[in-house]
């Protein structure tokens, strides 16, 4: 560097000094630290996935989807009844969740008046109820549904009926999020023509978030599709041979099926339990997929 | 009654400007409006000293007055003086507001509003409301108008309805050949006039107007305040306005309502000064309160 | 004009309609009530009903959890199964509190937006792994290829290290993502004034912005906590069925879900003694996240009313 350019520079120091270097050094140092968390969570995800699809890909064929788990040979068991049954549960689910959830956000948004205490207090236990863990909702099913006063045995309604119960909160937040959405020069400009409430909330507000209901809904089931720890708490059968035949039939799940072969001492087993998981995997892509679609083509924008 | 202030007669060369330019307005307006009998009018809303509370907040009080038929009355005053408030009696509105508490009467058409058996619901049918800022619903052009007699139930063609409406809401010829498209497509300007249209299809014979061009340009503003005029010969309006000069060009009657702070200025309770004919109230107020606020010299 | 003013009357067949519809909503909210009085009693019930066996003090104090053992050998004491809970939690927070939150604080203070569109995709569908998928991960690969082969440590077959930093793995999204909510909500009016005083991106986001969003962090902190505190299957697969009350990470531990999914496969006879102890440690469990819950809640409340 020639003389002036460094009396230049000298001069430019005087008036803006250069950042600090333990600043800098620091700065540095902290950055790296953030790409570094980063990088380990990508990590661990792709880690994950490709543990899995390595697993479970050389598993994967229509023979594997249309057959009966069997305990003694691997290459002639299947999934049909874990994927047969999580279906139905699913189906139970959405039946039980959807009108009591939406209707639990409509009352709470709509027509609960805050200052009464017994409405704070059923939002508060909902809130509550989102957190508590997915085993106790299992102690519940079995305590209270498969035993206890509803007694339904180990049936599949009975663990349609837990699963619902867990994902009832997680709905009920999301519905009002939805409601809540919609603005309330909405409900004024309706009431103002004379509408009743009930007609406002039925013409007016429902149809305005019914699309982010719909994919908070597909959301919340799609939690329960992984669920093992109530289902294994109520006593869902393992590797059974047999789709359920009814409500009140025993049944099985993915996720238990995925459970058992996990643990089974044969590799080739522990394999099965790779490709299961990819089946689960599948299932649950679609679904998200389905509501990331809804959400974007028909969500309100107010 | 507060002690009359005697303020010093002195102006500055800005509030002259302002206080012709008022009077020039005035002036136009008294002009081209033929001078009425009171004789001639019916009264539509007979007001007796309606309060309303916000939970132990008086908002207003000793409000009493008539409003008539076919006649548009304009309520002014500055912000925070009750006047959105008392406009909201008139059609049962407060009681959306849970800490809400409206005493007095409102008499319409013989019957008092807040009676115990009258039906709030039934109040808004025949009693239209339109909004500060336009809030036309997510849906076309055609439900938006269609909601309200749907809801109603009322029988007849809803094609003809709704065309009916927004002919009355001078609409009809931009929007004829797109009735199905959204109603979020519109401007400012045209969605409220799409929900005056809207608030129109139900026949109703009051329609209330809160601040409804605060929203909108100047241009969007004046084919509004020429829509009223237009309604005034079926329709009696009244309307919530901080903008003076309109209230001076459309109304036929004006009501000033002002603050009252009590309690060391803690509490602030709206109170009717003056209510009379527009002209009068512009050019020769009876209350000085009225006059300073007309002339600009607050609010 | 004056024939219409009939009309006002209130029609009642109207009304009573809408009051059916309210009371139909309000009991659907009932519901909810309904399932959390039925989990306390059926906790309580049974939790009086294993007091009735086993003294109050041998529970919260004994050290030894052995129900499965015939009746002279049995011993009764939690302490293992809380220490079993808390040990694995914490080493899934050594993990996940880091992580998670260098992570938010970049995703809300750093990240470009390209950076952005990829990360937290990535972080949703890490949020959306069912648990299984991960206890399957830590069995199969985490424990023997990376902890034995290619770390080098010695560890059982089902041990505390695995299962931990597992569960670590799966808390990391909600920390990560709850603290970007948190820091985001901070407004934009702080970053400024400590910019605008010289400070750089990495001071203010560590200095200005971090601080602000403290109880939201926290927070999000103390509900990645509770959601590993009631997690069952990773343990269950990958870190043993032995309570275990000792600190060494290379041996297997039980926590108190894991406990209890593993003892009530369903064919448990009711009144049974090991059946009640499914419901004094489901008690003890649910009182724990409903603590972590409470406080993370009012933890939430205040920062929100700071800045809404």
């Amino acid at each position: 560097m020639s003389g002036a350019q460094m009396a230049a520079r000298a001069a430019r120091q005087a008036v803006i000094p250069s950042a600090s270097g333990r600043d800098r050094t620091f700065a540095w140092i902290f950055r790296a630290m953030m790409y570094a968390a980063v990088g380990l969570a990508m990590l661990a995800l792709v880690t994950l996935l490709y543990d899995v699809a390595s697993d479970g890909l050389p598993k994967l064929s229509t023979d594997f989807v249309t057959r009966f788990p069997s305990r003694i040979l691997p290459e002639r068991a299947g999934i049909q009844s874990a994927i047969v049954g999580t279906f139905y549960l699913m189906i139970i689910c959405t039946v039980i969740v959807v009108p009591l959830g939406i209707a639990t956000a409509i009352y709470l948004e709509e027509y609960a008046d805050r200052d009464k205490w017994w409405n704070r207090l059923v939002e508060i236990n909902i809130q509550n109820l989102a957190a508590v863990p997915s085993v106790v909702y299992g102690i519940l099913g079995l305590a209270f549904i498969v035993r206890g006063p509803i007694s339904l045995g180990r049936t599949l309604l009975a663990g349609g009926i837990t699963l619902s119960l867990l994902v009832l909160p997680v709905v009920i937040i999301v519905a009002r999020e939805a409601i809540r959405a919609v603005p309330p020069s909405i409900r004024e400009g309706s009431l103002a023509l004379g509408a009743t409430q009930w007609q406002t909330i039925w013409k007016q507000v429902l149809p305005g978030s019914i699309a982010g209901i719909a994919t908070g809904v597909i959301l919340a089931l799609s939690r329960a599709i992984g669920e093992t720890a109530p289902l294994l708490v109520i006593g869902a059968a393992v590797n059974p041979r047999f789709n359920p035949d009814g409500l009140g039939s025993a049944f099985t799940a993915l996720p238990i099926q995925i459970f058992a072969w996990t643990q089974d001492p044969n590799r080739d087993f522990v394999a099965l339990a790779a490709a299961a998981i990819l089946v689960m995997m599948v299932a649950l892509l679609l679904m998200n997929s389905v509501a990331i679609f809804l959400r974007n083509r028909y969500e309100q924008k107010w | 009654m507060p002690e009359r202030v005697t303020e010093p007669e002195r102006q500055s060369p800005a509030q002259r400007a302002v206080e012709q330019r008022n009077q020039a307005a005035v002036d136009e307006a008294a002009a081209a409006k033929p001078a009425k009998r009171p004789t001639d009018r019916e009264v539509i809303f007979d007001v007796n000293d309606v309060q309303v509370h916000y939970g132990d907040k008086k908002a207003i009080r000793d409000v009493t007055f008539d409003l008539h038929r076919n006649e548009i009355t304009a309520l002014i005053g500055p912000s925070g003086c009750g006047k959105s408030t008392f406009i909201r009696c008139l059609n049962r509105m407060n009681d959306l507001i849970p800490s809400a508490r409206v005493d007095g009467e409102v008499i319409y058409h013989g019957e008092n509003l807040y009676a115990g058996d009258i039906d709030p619901v039934q109040v808004r049918k025949r009693i239209g409301m339109v909004f500060q800022k336009p809030n036309p619903f997510p849906k076309s052009i055609y439900d938006n108008i269609a909601f309200g007699p749907r809801v109603m139930g009322m029988k007849g063609d809803m094609d003809e309805i709704v065309e009916g409406a927004l002919k009355r809401g001078a609409l009809w010829d931009e929007v004829k050949d797109r009735l199905k498209t959204n109603a979020f497509g519109m401007s400012g300007g045209q969605q409220q006039r799409l929900c005056i249209a809207r608030s129109l299809a139900t026949s109703p014979d009051v329609l209330l107007m809160d601040e409804p061009c605060s929203a909108l340009d100047p241009i969007s503003t004046g084919r509004i305040e020429d829509l009223m005029m237009e309604l005034k010969e079926n329709y009696s309006i009244v309307i919530v306005t901080h903008n003076m000069q309109q209230a001076a060009r459309v109304s036929d009657m004006t009501a000033f309502f002002t603050v009252e702070l009590n309690n060391e200025g803690r509490d602030r309770t709206g109170a009717v000064v003056e209510y009379g004919a527009t002209d009068q109230i512009f050019t020769n107020p009876g209350d000085k309160r009225t006059e300073d606020y007309v002339t600009g010299k607050f609010g | 004009m004056g024939r219409r003013t009939s009309l006002v009357r209130r029609p009642t067949a109207r009304s009573r309609g809408e009051n059916a519809i309210r009371a139909l909503l309000f009991g659907a909210a009932l519901v909810s009530v309904a399932t959390t009085v039925a989990i306390v009693f059926s906790l309580i019930r049974e939790t009086i009903a294993f007091f009735g066996d086993v003294g109050f003090a041998e529970y919260l104090f004994g050290t030894r959890w052995t129900p499965q053992l015939n009746e002279a050998q049995q011993s009764f004491g939690v302490l293992p199964l809380i220490w079993g809970t808390l040990y694995l939690t914490g080493i899934g927070l050594i993990v996940a509190i880091p992580i998670g939150l260098l992570s938010g604080v970049y995703l809300s203070e750093f990240a470009p937006r390209r950076v952005r569109k990829v990360i937290k995709p990535v972080l949703e569908v890490l949020a959306g792994v069912p648990t299984i998928v991960f206890g399957y991960f830590a069995l199969t690969f985490f424990t023997p290829e990376v902890l034995r082969d290619a770390l080098g440590v010695g560890v059982n077959q089902f041990n505390a290290l695995s299962a931990g930093i597992i569960l670590g793995i799966l808390v990391t999204p909600t920390i990560a993502t709850l603290t970007e909510d948190a820091m985001s909500a901070v407004p934009g009016s702080l970053r400024e004034g400590s910019a605008g005083l010289g400070a750089n991106k990495v001071q203010t986001a560590i200095r200005v912005v971090f601080p602000a969003a403290l109880s939201g962090v926290v927070a999000a902190l103390v509900l990645g906590a509770s959601r590993a505190v009631g997690e069952t299957v990773i343990i269950l697969i990958a870190g043993g069925q032995t309570a275990n009350l000792g600190l060494n990470p290379t041996e297997s531990y039980q926590s108190m879900a894991a406990f209890i999914a593993a003892t009530s496969r369903g064919d448990i006879p009711t009144g049974s003694i090991e059946y009640e102890t499914i419901f004094v440690v489901g008690m003890t469990l649910f009182v724990l996240t409903l603590v972590l819950n409470i406080i993370s809640i009012r933890l939430v409340r205040r920062y929100r009313q700071v800045y809404e």
